[in-house]
């Protein structure tokens, strides 16, 4: 009985502290500004998410370190999502209306953001998203600062088809099944019959979240592959790429032979892969750790610091940065640079202030958020991964393209605006 | 190896080894894709021994370029690539040589070319093997001559093979219709890539088309056969690591009537073991690495054994017989545990590295690779049902769990502690399913929520096998395997999943007993 009073007393004093939690975002006598990180941090996606979350830490630890945003101390709320796409839209909820965060940095999977879209759009809140994704969606209440198809996955393609990439006549789009990978198939399916290739030559495989064993789909690439110069294009996510690159190094499907290019695999989900007998596979992204210049460097220095003294798992012997961890760090300064053209954290001004907001980039280049379409002009790299589990750059372009949101190669996206449509959704319905 | 490849240089080239051509080097080190693969052609076809060298180093990313000059860096000493002469400092501001795909294709071609003639019957093998994907025309005499050379049947007919691919692109029309006929008896998966331009109206000579589409034909079905053999193998290797799985919760949840939902998590604390295990080998004893294990696999029995006999004495013990309570308990554990391992080794999934005889793999049929792992696990499952059923049929240990199954009033009565043999049962259970984490851990992610991605698994199987029985675990285990890999070649991962789900309830609709029914009292109770 005892006991279980105790209990009682401690649930009661949980409640208590979590109920007082609901202070207002800006409180002007401290000056702090409460910011919300929504990455899973459990479930198949932490592999690729929970560096995002010590990113973005990282990055206010800096600002707050030089005096804040406008003066004010950047107070993150970090919550845990765990890789299921219903709770995203409940965090999200929960991060808008009880913690009054003036701007949250998240999602990786685009089920993830399409969950989290509506609360954003209801609450008028503002969401930094850092990952490359399928286009298809302008929102005022998003900011993309990963890439658009035609900075990522339309230049792989045409690597591939080049004499360089190997001259690859027939294509295997391999993904996980959900709306990023199928949208970015529907896309590229498009560009390549618009290149001539005809749909025999294109073999279309999805495989369900956290799929873990690929002997069935690694002998039916190298069947396909037997008819002529193949490709594969994988769209899979999360942790399911590990069983993936090992089954391709022990059935012996070399890169010389078979190249896979993959859109969402980086330094960090290669961690756990034994990467010698992948040495050749290809990756594209709009930004590698191994890239060489002295803003670069100092970002790879500063994060070796952070995971060292902050103690990261993994990160602290051997730190790794990729390209969304990039683009969270960019979100995080042009939202500070923002903030502070608009002298204010109310989401319509700060949206206002992005357009036309320019930081120098790890990439290398001075990177611009367009005036218009919320997402960032960025260049486009291709990197083949070496046998330390970095990746070579074989192929970059010569500077920042802009991004596509509406990607031409589906139909009817000719009539869409390249901005986020203002007035209410049931007048653009009538328009179109 | 570089001895011999110098020596096949020298046997072919006609020239005498001095400088290389530095334009050609230059070209190699900083030229775009074209110059770079002509840069490699000229090389080889220079004959010099200096050539070889670079083009080694080139494979093996050593080489680097400083300002103008190209060298070739092994770790801290440099040479000149043109002259070979050593350089004392390491120049500043070097840039690696970028080597893509193409240019590694053309490398390792060269490279074998130069092997054919290595007098190690392995290496010839393995230079053969490489050719087989595609062979650049300039390499034909080396090819002719490695071939009039060869001795050894197996090699000889895989040259035969090459050459007659090159054969194929030649003008010669004898040549080519013979081509095409020995192309037929070739094992490679390659040649029906070779074939099928010859057999398209492409091609203009009617009789050598025909005869293209009838080897064609026999190349096809000789790898349709080979495919349907990698399609069994694999059915049977998913069999095992459900097997596996499922069968300590065939004991905990199948004999002793435990609604274990942290079974998962157990398998999870196996795959950890295996992980500090391996840890501690690469810390202590970088040298036996390949052996750790052989210390993992009793590691992650012991540990998982031991949770699951404390879980069995604090928690499950006071809940027996009352199923709703263990399952709810049970699932709170396994959150427990999650929670448990991703507070001491982090959220992200931790590197599990096989040991060098278990990766690669091992190809039986043309085209048809089995992973090593893979194979490993199969036999390992095997012999951890073999070990089980002794230990149930053969021990006082195992006849006292019978005992305790089948009667426990009775057992209890005639002086069987029933309920040490309850903590020894769930520890042994438990430790099964540490010995399939230890498994798992060599072909899958190792992270907190691996349990999880494997518990409905292992309860389908038990269900389906039939709530007591040891064999129709390993029956229903083998038939899902062989189920889920025929599907997914036939309909895709997805619906397989969901076509291997809707089976079972259907079947279990049908036969609550599932495959094989326990009979007598042990039913009734």
């Amino acid at each position: 009985m005892k006991r279980r009073s105790l209990f009682k007393a401690l649930a009661l004093s949980a409640a208590l502290i979590i109920a007082g939690l609901g202070s207002p975002g800006v409180t002007a006598q401290e000056k702090k500004v409460k910011v919300g990180v929504l990455h899973s941090l459990s479930g198949t996606m932490a592999i690729s998410e929970t560096v995002l979350k010590d990113v973005a830490l990282m990055a206010f630890e800096e600002i707050n370190a030089k005096g804040g945003v406008m003066g004010y101390k950047i107070e993150a709320v970090v919550v845990d999502p765990a890789s299921n796409w219903p709770l995203f839209a409940e965090k999200a909820r929960q991060l808008i209306t009880q913690d009054k965060v003036a701007v949250v940095f998240g999602c990786w999977t685009s089920v993830s953001r399409k969950s989290v879209l509506p609360v954003f759009e209801e609450l008028n809140g503002l969401l930094f998203y850092p990952v490359q994704y399928e286009g298809e969606e302008l929102s005022k209440n998003v900011f993309y600062t990963g890439a658009a198809p035609n900075q990522q996955a339309i230049p792989a393609v045409e690597y591939l088809m080049s004499k360089d990439g190997g001259g690859a006549k027939r294509f295997v789009l391999l993904g996980t099944d959900y709306v990023y990978p199928r949208t970015t198939n529907k896309i590229l399916r498009a560009f390549l019959k618009s290149k001539g290739v005809q749909d025999k030559d294109i073999d279309e495989k999805y495989t369900p979240f956290g799929h873990a064993d690929y002997q069935t789909i690694v002998s039916d690439v190298k069947k396909f592959s037997a008819g002529g110069k193949t490709a594969v294009i994988s769209t899979i996510n999360g942790d399911s790429n590990v069983p993936f690159y090992k089954e391709l190094g022990n059935q012996g499907l070399k890169a010389t032979d078979v190249p896979v290019v993959a859109f969402s695999v980086g330094e960090e989900e290669l961690r756990g892969v034994d990467t010698k007998p992948l040495v050749g596979h290809l990756a594209a992204w709009n930004y590698f750790m191994s890239v060489k210049n002295p803003t670069n460097d100092e970002f790879t220095k500063k994060w070796a610091a952070y995971a060292k003294a902050k103690n990261l798992p993994g990160h602290k012997d051997k730190p790794l940065t990729n390209d969304p961890m990039e683009a969270t760090y960019i979100g995080v300064y042009m939202w500070k640079q923002a903030v502070e053209k608009a002298k204010s954290f109310d989401t319509d001004k700060v949206v206002v202030a992005m357009g036309g907001q320019t930081f120098k980039a790890p990439d290398g280049f001075l990177v611009k958020m367009d005036e218009k379409n919320h997402h960032l002009h960025k260049p486009v790299l291709i990197g083949e991964v070496k046998a330390d589990g970095q990746f070579n750059v074989v192929w970059k372009t010569a500077g920042p393209i802009k991004a596509q949101p509406w990607s031409p190669f589906i139909a009817g996206n000719d009539k869409k605006k390249d901005e986020p449509e203002t007035a209410p959704k049931t007048v653009a319905a009538k328009k179109s | 190896m570089l001895r011999w490849i110098v020596i096949a240089l020298v046997l072919f080239a006609c020239c005498d080894a001095h400088a290389l051509d530095p334009a050609m080097v230059a070209k190699l080190a900083s030229g775009d894709g074209d110059e770079k693969v002509a840069a490699v052609a000229a090389l080889l076809a220079s004959g010099e021994e200096r050539a070889a060298v670079l083009l080694k180093a080139l494979a093996d990313g050593e080489v680097q370029v400083a300002g103008s000059r190209v060298i070739i860096v092994k770790g801290e000493t440099a040479t000149d690539a043109i002259s070979g002469a050593a350089i004392a400092a390491l120049p500043e501001g070097r840039e690696d040589v970028v080597v893509n795909n193409r240019l590694r294709r053309e490398l390792e071609a060269a490279m074998a070319a130069l092997k054919l003639v290595s007098p190690d019957r392995a290496v010839r093998a393995a230079a053969v093997k490489e050719l087989s994907g595609g062979a650049a025309p300039a390499m034909l005499p080396l090819i002719r001559q490695a071939l009039a050379k060869e001795t050894d049947p197996d090699i000889k007919s895989a040259l035969e093979m090459i050459s007659a691919a090159m054969d194929l692109q030649g003008a010669d029309r004898g040549a080519r219709l013979e081509a095409v006929k020995r192309l037929a008896g070739s094992r490679d998966p390659n040649t029906k890539m070779l074939l099928l331009p010859l057999a398209d109206k492409s091609e203009a000579d009617e009789e050598v088309r025909r005869a293209a589409q009838e080897s064609l034909k026999i190349v096809e079905a000789r790898y349709a056969r080979s495919q349907f053999v990698g399609l069994l193998f694999s059915g049977v290797s998913l069999g095992s690591i459900l097997l596996l799985a499922a069968l300590g919760l065939a004991i905990t949840y199948g004999l002793m009537g435990v609604i274990n939902m942290a079974h998962g998590e157990l398998i999870m604390i196996g795959a950890y073991s295996t992980y500090v295990v391996q840890n501690l080998f690469r810390a202590n004893f970088p040298g036996a690495f390949d052996w750790y294990l052989a210390f993992a696999v009793p590691a992650s029995f012991v540990v998982a054994a031991a949770v699951g006999m404390a879980l069995e004495r604090t928690v499950i013990r006071w809940l027996y017989g009352r199923p709703l309570e263990t399952l709810l308990a049970t699932w709170g554990i396994s959150l427990m545990l999650i929670q448990g391992v991703r507070s001491i080794f982090g959220a992200q999934n931790v590197q599990v590295e096989n040991p060098a005889f278990m990766s690669g793999g091992a190809e039986i049929l043309a085209g048809v690779v089995l992973p090593w792992s893979r194979i490993v696990i199969v036999g390992f499952a095997a012999a951890v049902v073999a070990g089980m059923a002794l230990l149930l049929s053969r021990t006082r240990l195992g006849l006292f769990v019978r005992g305790v199954t089948q009667n426990r009033a009775m057992a209890a009565c005639v002086g069987v502690p029933t309920s040490r043999v309850d903590t020894w049962a769930f520890g042994l259970g438990s430790g099964l399913a540490g010995l399939a984490g230890c498994a798992l851990s060599q072909i899958g992610n190792v992270g907190p929520d691996l349990g999880q991605s494997y518990i409905v698994d292992s309860f389908l199987v038990v269900v389906l096998g039939g709530v007591g029985q040891l064999a129709g675990t390993i029956y229903a285990a083998l038939g899902l395997g062989f189920a889920n890999k025929l599907l997914e070649s036939w309909a895709g991962a997805v619906l397989a999943k969901i076509a291997v789900l809707v089976f079972i309830i259907v079947f279990i609709q049908k036969r609550p007993q599932g495959l094989f029914a326990l009979r007598g009292r042990a039913l009734e109770s």
